[in-house]
Protein backbone atom coordinates (compact mmCIF):
# COMPACT_ATOMS: atom_id res chain seq x y z
CA UNK A 1 0.00 0.00 0.00
CA UNK A 2 1.31 3.46 -0.87
CA UNK A 3 -0.07 6.88 -1.61
CA UNK A 4 -1.92 9.80 -0.07
CA UNK A 5 -3.78 9.91 3.29
CA UNK A 6 -7.09 9.86 1.35
CA UNK A 7 -6.04 6.64 -0.35
CA UNK A 8 -5.01 5.15 3.00
CA UNK A 9 -8.40 6.05 4.49
CA UNK A 10 -10.11 4.28 1.58
CA UNK A 11 -7.95 1.24 2.33
CA UNK A 12 -9.04 1.36 5.98
CA UNK A 13 -12.70 1.21 4.87
CA UNK A 14 -11.85 -1.88 2.81
CA UNK A 15 -10.03 -3.48 5.79
CA UNK A 16 -13.15 -3.09 7.94
CA UNK A 17 -15.36 -4.66 5.27
CA UNK A 18 -12.89 -7.55 4.86
CA UNK A 19 -12.82 -8.01 8.67
CA UNK A 20 -16.63 -8.25 8.66
CA UNK A 21 -16.58 -10.75 5.80
CA UNK A 22 -13.99 -12.88 7.62
CA UNK A 23 -16.11 -12.90 10.78
CA UNK A 24 -19.21 -13.96 8.82
CA UNK A 25 -17.29 -16.67 6.95
CA UNK A 26 -15.88 -18.03 10.24
CA UNK A 27 -19.44 -18.45 11.54
CA UNK A 28 -20.44 -20.06 8.22
CA UNK A 29 -17.48 -22.47 8.52
CA UNK A 30 -18.67 -23.65 11.94
CA UNK A 31 -22.33 -23.90 10.87
CA UNK A 32 -21.42 -25.80 7.68
CA UNK A 33 -19.64 -28.43 9.76
CA UNK A 34 -23.00 -29.38 11.34
CA UNK A 35 -24.54 -30.19 7.93
CA UNK A 36 -24.79 -33.95 7.61
CA UNK A 37 -22.92 -34.74 4.39
CA UNK A 38 -20.33 -37.32 3.30
CA UNK A 39 -16.73 -36.66 4.40
CA UNK A 40 -15.37 -35.81 0.89
CA UNK A 41 -18.14 -33.21 0.39
CA UNK A 42 -17.61 -31.83 3.90
CA UNK A 43 -13.89 -31.43 3.15
CA UNK A 44 -14.68 -29.65 -0.14
CA UNK A 45 -17.17 -27.25 1.53
CA UNK A 46 -14.75 -26.45 4.38
CA UNK A 47 -11.87 -25.88 1.98
CA UNK A 48 -13.96 -23.64 -0.32
CA UNK A 49 -14.88 -21.41 2.64
CA UNK A 50 -11.28 -21.45 3.93
CA UNK A 51 -10.00 -20.56 0.45
CA UNK A 52 -12.45 -17.63 0.27
CA UNK A 53 -11.23 -16.38 3.66
CA UNK A 54 -7.59 -16.92 2.69
CA UNK A 55 -8.07 -15.05 -0.59
CA UNK A 56 -9.46 -12.04 1.29
CA UNK A 57 -6.48 -12.02 3.67
CA UNK A 58 -3.91 -12.37 0.87
CA UNK A 59 -5.62 -9.89 -1.47
CA UNK A 60 -6.37 -7.06 0.95
CA UNK A 61 -4.43 -7.47 4.22
CA UNK A 62 -1.30 -8.57 2.34
CA UNK A 63 -2.02 -6.01 -0.42
CA UNK A 64 -1.55 -8.47 -3.25
CA UNK A 65 -4.28 -6.72 -5.30
CA UNK A 66 -2.08 -3.60 -5.38
CA UNK A 67 1.15 -5.35 -6.30
CA UNK A 68 2.30 -4.79 -9.87
CA UNK A 69 5.70 -6.50 -9.65
CA UNK A 70 6.24 -9.12 -12.35
CA UNK A 71 9.00 -10.78 -10.32
CA UNK A 72 6.62 -11.29 -7.41
CA UNK A 73 3.91 -12.63 -9.72
CA UNK A 74 6.35 -15.20 -11.15
CA UNK A 75 7.62 -16.19 -7.68
CA UNK A 76 4.08 -16.66 -6.36
CA UNK A 77 2.91 -18.52 -9.48
CA UNK A 78 5.83 -20.95 -9.04
CA UNK A 79 4.95 -21.33 -5.36
CA UNK A 80 1.34 -22.18 -6.18
CA UNK A 81 2.45 -24.64 -8.87
CA UNK A 82 4.86 -26.50 -6.59
CA UNK A 83 2.35 -26.43 -3.75
CA UNK A 84 -0.13 -28.18 -6.05
CA UNK A 85 2.52 -30.74 -6.98
CA UNK A 86 3.24 -31.25 -3.29
CA UNK A 87 -0.46 -31.80 -2.59
CA UNK A 88 -1.40 -33.86 -5.64
CA UNK A 89 1.50 -36.18 -6.42
CA UNK A 90 1.55 -38.08 -3.09
CA UNK A 91 -2.27 -38.34 -3.16
CA UNK A 92 -2.32 -39.68 -6.72
CA UNK A 93 0.37 -42.25 -6.02
CA UNK A 94 -1.75 -43.82 -3.27
CA UNK A 95 -5.28 -43.12 -4.57
CA UNK A 96 -5.87 -46.75 -5.62
CA UNK A 97 -5.51 -47.96 -2.01
CA UNK A 98 -7.82 -45.52 -0.21
CA UNK A 99 -10.11 -47.23 2.25
CA UNK A 100 -8.35 -50.57 1.79
CA UNK A 101 -7.02 -52.05 5.01
CA UNK A 102 -3.35 -52.62 4.38
CA UNK A 103 -1.49 -53.84 7.49
CA UNK A 104 2.21 -53.28 7.78
CA UNK A 105 4.32 -56.28 6.60
CA UNK A 106 5.18 -57.26 10.18
CA UNK A 107 1.80 -56.33 11.68
CA UNK A 108 0.85 -59.96 12.42
CA UNK A 109 4.34 -61.12 13.28
CA UNK A 110 3.22 -62.08 16.80
CA UNK A 111 0.45 -64.30 15.41
CA UNK A 112 2.88 -65.96 13.04
CA UNK A 113 5.19 -66.70 15.96
CA UNK A 114 2.23 -68.00 18.00
CA UNK A 115 1.26 -70.29 15.13
CA UNK A 116 4.79 -71.64 14.90
CA UNK A 117 4.71 -72.89 18.47
CA UNK B 1 27.87 2.32 3.49
CA UNK B 2 24.10 2.05 3.27
CA UNK B 3 22.49 -1.16 2.05
CA UNK B 4 20.75 -0.35 -1.24
CA UNK B 5 17.06 -0.90 -2.04
CA UNK B 6 15.86 -1.37 1.54
CA UNK B 7 13.33 1.39 0.88
CA UNK B 8 13.59 2.27 -2.81
CA UNK B 9 12.22 -0.11 -5.42
CA UNK B 10 14.72 -2.08 -7.43
CA UNK B 11 14.16 -1.30 -11.11
CA UNK B 12 14.49 -4.96 -12.12
CA UNK B 13 12.11 -6.52 -9.58
CA UNK B 14 9.74 -3.59 -9.04
CA UNK B 15 9.97 -4.17 -5.27
CA UNK B 16 12.31 -3.14 -2.50
CA UNK B 17 14.48 -5.94 -1.17
CA UNK B 18 12.67 -6.12 2.16
CA UNK B 19 9.36 -6.94 0.50
CA UNK B 20 10.85 -9.35 -2.02
CA UNK B 21 12.76 -11.08 0.78
CA UNK B 22 9.72 -11.57 3.03
CA UNK B 23 7.61 -12.85 0.11
CA UNK B 24 10.28 -15.41 -0.81
CA UNK B 25 10.48 -16.47 2.85
CA UNK B 26 6.69 -16.87 2.90
CA UNK B 27 6.91 -18.96 -0.29
CA UNK B 28 9.22 -21.35 1.59
CA UNK B 29 6.73 -21.38 4.47
CA UNK B 30 3.95 -22.35 2.04
CA UNK B 31 6.01 -25.41 1.11
CA UNK B 32 6.70 -26.23 4.79
CA UNK B 33 3.04 -26.18 5.78
CA UNK B 34 2.04 -27.60 2.38
CA UNK B 35 4.11 -30.71 3.15
CA UNK B 36 2.24 -31.16 6.42
CA UNK B 37 -1.18 -30.59 4.82
CA UNK B 38 -0.25 -33.12 2.13
CA UNK B 39 0.71 -35.57 4.89
CA UNK B 40 -2.61 -34.94 6.63
CA UNK B 41 -4.60 -35.63 3.44
CA UNK B 42 -2.73 -38.89 2.80
CA UNK B 43 -3.22 -40.09 6.37
CA UNK B 44 -6.86 -38.99 6.40
CA UNK B 45 -8.09 -40.45 3.11
CA UNK B 46 -5.86 -43.51 3.39
CA UNK B 47 -6.95 -44.36 6.92
CA UNK B 48 -9.57 -47.04 7.51
CA UNK B 49 -10.81 -45.24 10.60
CA UNK B 50 -10.47 -41.53 11.41
CA UNK B 51 -12.05 -39.67 14.33
CA UNK B 52 -14.07 -36.49 13.89
CA UNK B 53 -12.10 -33.52 15.18
CA UNK B 54 -14.90 -32.77 17.65
CA UNK B 55 -14.28 -36.11 19.39
CA UNK B 56 -10.97 -34.78 20.68
CA UNK B 57 -11.15 -31.01 20.19
CA UNK B 58 -13.40 -28.24 21.47
CA UNK B 59 -14.99 -26.44 18.48
CA UNK B 60 -16.12 -23.27 20.38
CA UNK B 61 -12.56 -22.81 21.70
CA UNK B 62 -11.12 -23.32 18.22
CA UNK B 63 -13.65 -20.88 16.72
CA UNK B 64 -12.82 -18.35 19.45
CA UNK B 65 -9.12 -18.62 18.66
CA UNK B 66 -9.88 -18.19 14.95
CA UNK B 67 -11.74 -14.95 15.73
CA UNK B 68 -8.85 -13.82 17.96
CA UNK B 69 -6.29 -14.39 15.22
CA UNK B 70 -8.42 -12.68 12.55
CA UNK B 71 -8.82 -9.77 14.98
CA UNK B 72 -5.05 -9.59 15.38
CA UNK B 73 -4.68 -9.49 11.59
CA UNK B 74 -7.04 -6.50 11.49
CA UNK B 75 -5.10 -4.65 14.20
CA UNK B 76 -1.83 -5.51 12.43
CA UNK B 77 -2.99 -4.04 9.12
CA UNK B 78 -4.20 -0.99 11.04
CA UNK B 79 -0.66 -0.58 12.45
CA UNK B 80 0.64 -0.12 8.93
CA UNK B 81 -2.26 2.17 7.93
CA UNK B 82 -1.63 4.31 11.03
CA UNK B 83 2.01 4.75 10.08
CA UNK B 84 0.97 5.71 6.54
CA UNK B 85 -1.24 8.39 8.11
CA UNK B 86 1.72 9.52 10.26
CA UNK B 87 -0.09 8.64 13.52
CA UNK B 88 2.56 6.99 15.67
CA UNK B 89 0.39 6.91 18.82
CA UNK B 90 -2.30 4.92 17.01
CA UNK B 91 0.37 2.60 15.66
CA UNK B 92 1.51 1.86 19.22
CA UNK B 93 -2.08 1.20 20.32
CA UNK B 94 -2.84 -1.15 17.43
CA UNK B 95 0.47 -3.00 17.82
CA UNK B 96 -0.28 -3.35 21.55
CA UNK B 97 -3.64 -4.93 20.69
CA UNK B 98 -1.99 -7.22 18.16
CA UNK B 99 0.31 -8.46 20.91
CA UNK B 100 -2.55 -8.88 23.41
CA UNK B 101 -4.56 -10.91 20.87
CA UNK B 102 -1.52 -13.03 19.94
CA UNK B 103 -0.85 -13.79 23.61
CA UNK B 104 -4.56 -14.58 24.09
CA UNK B 105 -4.30 -17.10 21.26
CA UNK B 106 -1.26 -18.70 22.91
CA UNK B 107 -2.91 -18.87 26.35
CA UNK B 108 -6.02 -20.53 24.85
CA UNK B 109 -3.85 -22.93 22.89
CA UNK B 110 -1.87 -23.67 26.04
CA UNK B 111 -5.14 -24.49 27.84
CA UNK B 112 -6.11 -26.84 25.00
CA UNK B 113 -2.72 -28.56 25.22
CA UNK B 114 -3.09 -28.87 29.00
CA UNK B 115 -6.47 -30.56 28.49
CA UNK B 116 -4.97 -32.95 25.96
CA UNK B 117 -2.04 -33.87 28.20
CA UNK B 118 -4.29 -34.37 31.25
CA UNK B 119 -6.46 -36.80 29.23
CA UNK B 120 -3.35 -38.55 27.93
CA UNK B 121 -4.18 -37.41 24.39
CA UNK B 122 -0.55 -37.23 23.37
CA UNK B 123 0.85 -37.62 19.82
CA UNK B 124 1.52 -41.31 20.50
CA UNK B 125 -2.20 -41.87 21.22
CA UNK B 126 -3.35 -41.84 17.58
CA UNK B 127 -2.40 -40.71 14.08
CA UNK B 128 -4.99 -37.91 14.31
CA UNK B 129 -3.45 -36.56 17.51
CA UNK B 130 0.07 -36.93 16.08
CA UNK B 131 -0.77 -34.71 13.09
CA UNK B 132 -2.82 -32.35 15.32
CA UNK B 133 0.11 -31.79 17.70
CA UNK B 134 2.64 -31.46 14.89
CA UNK B 135 0.67 -28.90 12.87
CA UNK B 136 -0.65 -26.80 15.74
CA UNK B 137 2.69 -26.79 17.58
CA UNK B 138 4.53 -25.65 14.43
CA UNK B 139 1.90 -22.97 13.93
CA UNK B 140 2.21 -22.00 17.61
CA UNK B 141 5.97 -21.59 17.21
CA UNK B 142 5.28 -19.21 14.33
CA UNK B 143 2.97 -17.22 16.61
CA UNK B 144 5.73 -17.05 19.24
CA UNK B 145 8.17 -15.81 16.56
CA UNK B 146 5.65 -13.16 15.50
CA UNK B 147 5.15 -12.03 19.10
CA UNK B 148 8.91 -11.59 19.53
CA UNK B 149 9.24 -9.54 16.31
CA UNK B 150 6.09 -7.48 16.92
CA UNK B 151 7.07 -6.96 20.55
CA UNK B 152 10.41 -5.59 19.41
CA UNK B 153 8.73 -3.19 16.96
CA UNK B 154 6.27 -2.13 19.66
CA UNK B 155 9.08 -1.47 22.15
CA UNK B 156 12.74 -0.67 21.44
CA UNK B 157 12.50 -1.11 17.66
CA UNK B 158 9.91 1.67 17.39
CA UNK B 159 12.63 4.29 17.94
CA UNK B 160 13.46 3.90 14.25
CA UNK B 161 10.22 5.77 13.41
CA UNK B 162 11.79 8.98 14.74
CA UNK B 163 14.94 8.51 12.67
CA UNK B 164 13.98 6.77 9.41
CA UNK B 165 10.22 6.70 8.91
CA UNK B 166 10.13 4.96 5.54
CA UNK B 167 12.46 2.21 6.74
CA UNK B 168 10.28 1.65 9.81
CA UNK B 169 7.11 1.52 7.67
CA UNK B 170 8.80 -1.09 5.49
CA UNK B 171 9.71 -3.21 8.47
CA UNK B 172 6.16 -3.07 9.81
CA UNK B 173 4.82 -4.01 6.38
CA UNK B 174 7.16 -7.04 6.29
CA UNK B 175 6.20 -8.03 9.87
CA UNK B 176 2.55 -7.62 8.84
CA UNK B 177 2.94 -9.88 5.80
CA UNK B 178 4.39 -12.57 8.06
CA UNK B 179 1.60 -12.13 10.62
CA UNK B 180 -1.15 -12.35 7.99
CA UNK B 181 0.45 -15.53 6.67
CA UNK B 182 0.33 -17.06 10.16
CA UNK B 183 -3.37 -16.10 10.29
CA UNK B 184 -3.85 -17.62 6.84
CA UNK B 185 -2.39 -20.97 7.97
CA UNK B 186 -4.77 -21.06 10.95
CA UNK B 187 -7.73 -20.28 8.64
CA UNK B 188 -7.00 -23.65 6.98
CA UNK B 189 -5.92 -25.51 10.12
CA UNK B 190 -9.13 -24.77 12.03
CA UNK B 191 -11.64 -26.48 9.68
CA UNK B 192 -9.23 -29.27 8.73
CA UNK B 193 -8.46 -30.32 12.30
CA UNK B 194 -11.49 -29.22 14.32
CA UNK B 195 -14.46 -29.56 12.00
CA UNK B 196 -13.83 -32.49 9.66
Amino acid sequence: MSGSPEETKKHIDIYMKVAGALAVLTVVTVLASYIDVAVPLAIIIALIIATAKGSLVVSYFMHLVDEKSRSLAIALALTVFFWLVLMLVPIMTTSDTYGVHKPLPNANATHAEDGAH
Amino acid sequence: MEIPYTVAERPDTGLNNVKLGIWLFLASEVMLFGGLFSTYVILRVGGVDWPLGAEYLNIPIGAFNTAVLIGSSVTMVMCFASLKLGDFAKYKTYMGWTLVLALTFLVVKGYEYYEKVSHDHLPSHSTFLAIYWTMTALHGLHIVGGVIVNGYFWGPGSKLWHQKREMFENRIEAAGLYWHFVDLVWIFLFPVLYLL
